[in-house]
């Protein structure tokens, strides 16, 4: 491998701002031929915007970039592409709609007529391991399938410098693996790779140096192998906080199970659900990991009651509650929080006291025949606030001027705060800084020891190492067998992520 | 350049404003409009906005008809507020309000010639079904089938038209009336009469429903949960159906509300300024509506005072094209422009414009 | 009644005609939608066509004047579209509407002067001996040039949105608009570009309704066929070639029951006279109990690029 080469890409004092915000100050980073180079922070600490400065789609308002020497300001992406860097994209890059050709041919700077592209598709995608159809569209592929999409429009324009983005959220630990070879390939014939990422044992695996951020400033520079993850957790996020304790619990009886639970795909591009069965005990956590798009926002919106289910599936301290609708299912206890804060589990528009409404109107008892008690309803959302740390000015506030982390905690807060029988919550911590994904962590936590019964959907295995008692994966829109997750390897997790049934037999790998 | 910066958010202030800032705008572009027709642009807008009001020799005319213009304006677009602010598009209203107006003089003259006062609720009540009839094909087909209300309600409003045609020489042609098209005059017969309440002022029974429409719409948005509930399958569909809301029910509702609303004001209509059912017997209320429920805000209170205005420039238009020859055109093309001018200024309720630094090249 | 007096041929060749005005509008839309657009206010776009394509042609005494007039007074009222939407960031529904009610009072400014004139019309292009052919030669060879026109455009716009880059972009805009700008498309650009093709295409098919089919001004006139237009689109499930089944379709229920209507048929005429509307209703329930498919996925959602 071919380390520590020349410099190729060099940003010098690279500063931006928004109104009310130093996104990016006077940062500085080199980058050299062949270097895998990781980008660490949390959530807002600038690495999104310095990435679009790089790939042309936000314009730095101090600094320079050099890039082979030459000065460097790509106008747009185009510019950028046209000049060598690549950008895999963690969001929003591909079209559902349109199939796999099409959507390279749309990042691409001069593509090739369809017929040659398609060849030149599969050609580059077997070299580097990456089996594409051109003729699929998207919408079909899986998670992974979408990413190698994406890496594979990078790679047939042989790109000097690639900016991959969170890339391996979307992959089982297996599917990582591959993805590294790629990468360590792709890094020994020259490329230089930023990778973005706050998963701190793989950047150790993987990264030659890292450049850690913090509130658009640069805290530290370390070579990840000679580092502790802890000591760059720390950089990344500057104070230390209590860590998660779980306290001993006993479990009790069981609050709800799903009996071979099946829903049919919602739209065209949903998955559906095939005969899911599970026991959730009172005081327990189970913990349903996967890789995205394999049927958690369905399993939530089944188990929120935003579609029904036939007689049968679904049981609520013995009571058949599939037909119930989401009121009624709350009534009874079986509160939700799902993935996707604004917009599904808030209204962005909507005050905070008009969002704890939305959920706690009757367990709360905030209506008279009716008519809503606005000043209960603010009490309750002040409850919230108060008892989650929610900063925020007020209740009054509109909820999407909260930041990620802040409307998490009082999402997840106005479910707690109603003290259900059952919580069900899909990625908790999904894009929530360090501090308040503890502060979540150890709500659920006490909650259980309190005796509450918790589903955990999530894709963050570190997560569900963290909070879980027994371990499930979602695959297609099925359940694996459910195993105590003392009992598991990260390795198990990730076949049985990847729908390996037969555990024995499948670690032979 | 200038660019648009995302409030955190939406601004109350500029909620308030931006409806004066557009009456403003459209005056100016009005004007200018004015000027180019040849007419004294100053004059014109004191003939539209003032003359009908202060004018000594046209505000003991146009004064009640203020109400009278206003009254079925706020009635109708009341209702389709609260389909808008629900996400729901009733763009027919005007098919509703001719259909409510048939119902009601249908029933009503089942009676005829009988003098009991008794017929009048029950008319005021077969309007209002009949409006609500004819909106619920609309509700019904996208909630059954998923069709594109916005379309079916519109096209319902060319077939309410036909319907009039056909009634009005047919079915419910005054048999007295010498073979002209046209129903018996509801508004000479005393017992279905939409009657003013205060005599002079132009406040008939359905200025009075105008009233109590805005009065119970305003209640149930800000302080009922039904209200709140269809809020919020405006504000946010996905979030509306993780708290309990099924889209079928509020599109169901929001049809039947106004388009029984709309019935009623066509009823009050026919039985009183209109006086018959005739082939012109459509008037654009319902399609003025939707700029009322728009300038007020979606507001109850917003539309009341936006009915308002738009009777005021319904009024003075026929007073500029009496006293300077304005065509009835320009105050149709007058409104559309209000419209126009307050969803462009609306922008600035939830960004602020800023001056966009040159590029760093 | 008299159903002899209804010849196929000149029947299917009045159908050509009758459908011009919608298919041009519903094709116009169709592109905007596919960008990710919803622009409601076909209806004031064509009437504005209508009437500006009339006085055009009067004053010049051109028709094809008075078409090219027509397009860019369409172009013209789209654009108010197309700040208020793209750059003003409103709602698509409310502009639409806002365009069809000042285009309808605009109409009616403008044409007044102009009510009961009559314009110089298109002439039928000589096919020679081509118009001579029996039956086909009534159907196909016996028109005026936008018709051709019309067909040639269904052609045109199926192949750019197919086989070309520009198609391409414009299909990703309207799929998703951040990502097409992730990727650095110009995603404004794109739309305000789709919307004024479309306002140019209502613009067209109002003058041909003012121009050649009817021809003559009356306030009105388009009598809601640009919401017919909009359901055509829906119909075609935003396929150019739907498209035109869809439009020729409408156009042979409007002129079957004109046909009807002046034989005489046993139908009430107002039922006649509905319907057209009547016809586009069931066929809006019939492709949505199907499923609506080929929806551009951004349709109607306002983009507004941050940072």
């Amino acid at each position: 491998m071919q380390r520590g080469g020349e410099t190729v890409l060099s940003l010098e004092g690279l500063g931006k701002s928004y109104p009310g915000v130093r996104a990016c100050d006077a940062i500085s980073l080199d980058m050299r031929r062949g270097e895998i180079h990781a980008l660490l922070g949390e959530n807002g600490a600038g690495k999104s915007t310095l990435v679009k400065m790089i790939y042309g789609l936000v314009t730095p308002d101090a600094g320079e970039m050099r890039l082979d020497g030459q000065p460097f300001a790509p106008p747009d992406p185009n510019a950028a592409r046209r000049a060598g860097v690549a950008m895999v994209f963690q969001h929003f890059s591909l079209f559902d709609a349109l199939t796999v050709a099409e959507n390279i041919a749309l990042g691409m700077e001069d593509a090739p007529p369809p017929r040659r592209l398609a060849a030149r598709i599969r050609e580059v995608s077997e070299l580097y391991g990456l089996p594409l159809d051109p003729r699929r569209t998207v919408g079909t592929l899986s998670a992974g399938e979408r990413q190698r999409v994406e890496i594979v429009r990078c790679l047939l324009q042989g790109p000097r410098v690639l900016i991959m983005d969170e890339p391996t959220s979307v992959l089982t630990p297996q599917e990582a693996e591959i993805l590294f070879e790629t990468l360590r390939k792709l890094a020994a014939e020259g490329t230089a790779i930023l990778y973005i990422s706050h998963k701190l044992e793989e950047i150790r695996a993987l990264c030659d140096t890292a450049t850690i951020l913090r509130r658009g400033e640069v805290v530290g520079t370390c070579t990840p192998a000679e580092t502790t993850a802890r000591e760059m957790a720390e950089l990344m996020v500057g104070a230390s906080f209590a860590p998660v304790a779980a306290a001993a619990r006993e479990t009790g009886g069981v609050a709800l199970e799903a009996r071979g639970l099946a829903a049919p795909a919602p739209g065209a591009f949903g998955t559906p659900l095939h005969d899911l069965s599970f026991t959730l005990r009172a005081g327990e956590v189970l913990g349903l990991g996967g890789v995205a798009g394999n049927g958690q926002d369905e399993l939530l919106a089944v188990l929120a009651g935003e579609r029904a289910l036939p007689r049968g599936m679904l049981f609520l301290d013995g009571a058949d509650v599939g037909r119930l609708g989401p009121q009624a299912r709350r009534a009874r206890g079986l509160a939700t929080a799902p993935e996707e804060r604004l917009g599904h589990a808030a209204a962005p528009e909507m005050s905070l006291t008009e969002n704890a409404l939305l959920t706690a109107a009757r367990r709360k008892g905030l209506l008279r025949q009716g008519f809503i008690d606005w000043a209960a309803a603010r009490r309750f959302a002040e409850a919230v606030i108060d008892r989650f740390d929610v900063r925020t000015p007020g209740p009054e506030a509109a909820a999407r001027a909260l930041s990620g982390g802040n409307l998490q905690k009082f999402v997840i807060g106005r479910e707690i705060a109603q003290a259900p029988r059952v919580l069900v919550v899909n990625q908790p911590t999904w894009g929530v800084d360090a501090a308040a994904a503890a502060a979540i962590r150890q709500a659920l936590l006490d909650m259980a020891a309190a005796g509450t019964a918790i589903l955990v959907i999530s894709q963050d295995l570190d997560e569900l190492f963290e909070v879980a008692d027994r371990f499930g994966a979602l695959v297609g829109g099925r359940l694996s067998e459910i195993r105590p997750m003392h009992d598991l390897s990260l390795e198990r997790i990730g076949l049985m992520m990847g729908g390996a049934h037969d555990m024995e037999v499948a670690h032979v790998g | 350049m200038i660019a648009l910066e995302k409030r955190p958010e939406p601004s109350r202030l500029w909620r308030a404003a931006t409806p004066l800032v557009a009456v403003a705008l459209t005056m100016l572009a009005g004007g200018a409009m004015f000027a180019a027709l040849g007419a004294d642009p100053v004059a014109a807008i004191r003939v539209i906005f003032w003359d009908p009001l202060f004018d000594p020799s046209f505000a003991a005319y146009a004064r009640p008809q203020l109400l009278v213009k206003a009254g079925p304006l706020i009635l109708i677009a009341v209702g389709l507020a609260i389909g808008f602010r629900s996400g729901v598009w009733n763009i027919g209203a005007e098919g509703q309000y001719i259909m409510g107006a048939i119902c009601g003089a249908a029933a009503a003259l089942a009676f005829y010639p009988a003098e009991t006062r008794a017929i009048f609720p029950l008319a005021v009540l077969a309007g209002a079904a009949g409006g609500l009839a004819w909106a619920m094909i609309p509700a019904l087909l996208k909630v059954r089938f998923g069709t594109n209300e916005i379309l079916v309600s519109l096209m319902l409003v060319y077939v309410a038209e036909s319907v009039l045609a056909s009634v009005s020489s047919g079915l419910l042609q005054n048999p007295d009336g010498m073979g002209f098209p046209g129903s018996r005059n509801l508004a000479q017969w005393d017992a279905v009469a939409n009657r003013e309440l205060v005599a002079g002022t132009g406040m008939h029974w359905g200025v009075g429903a105008a009233f109590v429409a805005v009065i119970a719409a305003y209640i149930l948005m800000s302080r009922h949960i039904l209200g709140f509930q269809l809020r919020l399958s405006g504000a946010a569909p996905r979030a509306a159906r993780f708290a309990g809301v099924t889209p079928g029910r509020v599109a169901l509702t929001c049809f039947a509300i106004s388009g029984a609303l709309a019935g009623m004001a066509g009823f009050f209509e026919v039985a009183g300024p209109a006086g018959q059912i005739s082939i012109d017997f459509g008037s654009f209320y319902g399609f003025t509506a939707i700029i009322v429920a728009f300038l007020g805000r979606l507001h109850p209170v917003g539309i009341l005072l936006a009915g308002l205005l738009m009777a005021l420039t319904y009024i003075g238009g026929e007073l500029a094209q009496l006293t300077l020859g304005l065509p009835a055109a320009a105050i149709q093309l007058f409104q559309g422009m209000l419209l126009f001018f307050l969803l462009a200024t609306d922008v600035l309720v939830n960004y602020r414009l800023r001056p966009r630094r040159r590029e760093a090249a | 009644m008299d159903l002899a007096t209804i010849q196929p041929a000149i029947l299917i060749a009045s159908l050509m005609v009758s459908s011009t005005p919608i298919l041009l509008a519903a094709l116009g839309e169709m592109v905007v939608e596919r960008a990710g657009v919803l622009n409601l206010g076909v209806e004031g776009m064509m009437i504005t066509g209508a009437v500006s394509g009339f006085a055009v042609a009067i004053n010049s005494g051109s028709p094809a004047l008075g078409f090219l007039g027509a397009a860019a007074a369409g172009a013209a009222l789209s654009l108010a579209f197309a700040v208020l939407t793209q750059f003003l960031l409103s709602n698509h529904v409310a502009t639409g509407l806002a365009l069809t009610l000042a285009g309808l009072g605009l109409s009616a400014l403008v044409g007044k002067p102009y009510e009961g004139m009559k314009a110089p019309t298109l002439p039928k292009l000589d096919l020679g001996p081509l118009a001579e052919i029996p039956f086909l030669g009534r159907v196909l060879f016996s028109h005026d040039v936008m018709v051709y026109a019309s067909l040639a455009l269904v052609a045109a716009v199926w192949a750019v949105l197919r086989f070309t880059r520009a198609g391409l972009i414009l299909r990703a805009v309207g799929e998703s608009a951040e990502a097409a700008h992730a990727l650095g498309y110009d995603v404004v650009r794109v739309r305000v570009l789709a919307i004024l093709f479309g306002g140019a295409l209502a613009g067209l098919g109002g003058a041909y309704i003012s121009l050649v089919r009817v021809p003559q001004w009356t306030e009105g006139m388009t009598a809601g066929a640009g919401w017919i237009a909009l359901a055509i689109v829906v119909f075609a499930s935003w396929r150019a070639g739907w498209v035109l089944v869809g439009a020729y379709l409408f156009g042979g229920v409007t002129v079957l029951q004109l046909n009807l209507q002046a034989a005489g048929a046993a139908v009430p005429v107002a039922l006649l006279s509905a319907a057209p509307y009547l016809v586009t209703i069931l066929v809006l329930v019939i492709i949505s109990a199907r499923g609506l498919q080929g929806a551009p996925a951004a349709l109607g959602r306002s983009f507004h690029a941050s940072g």
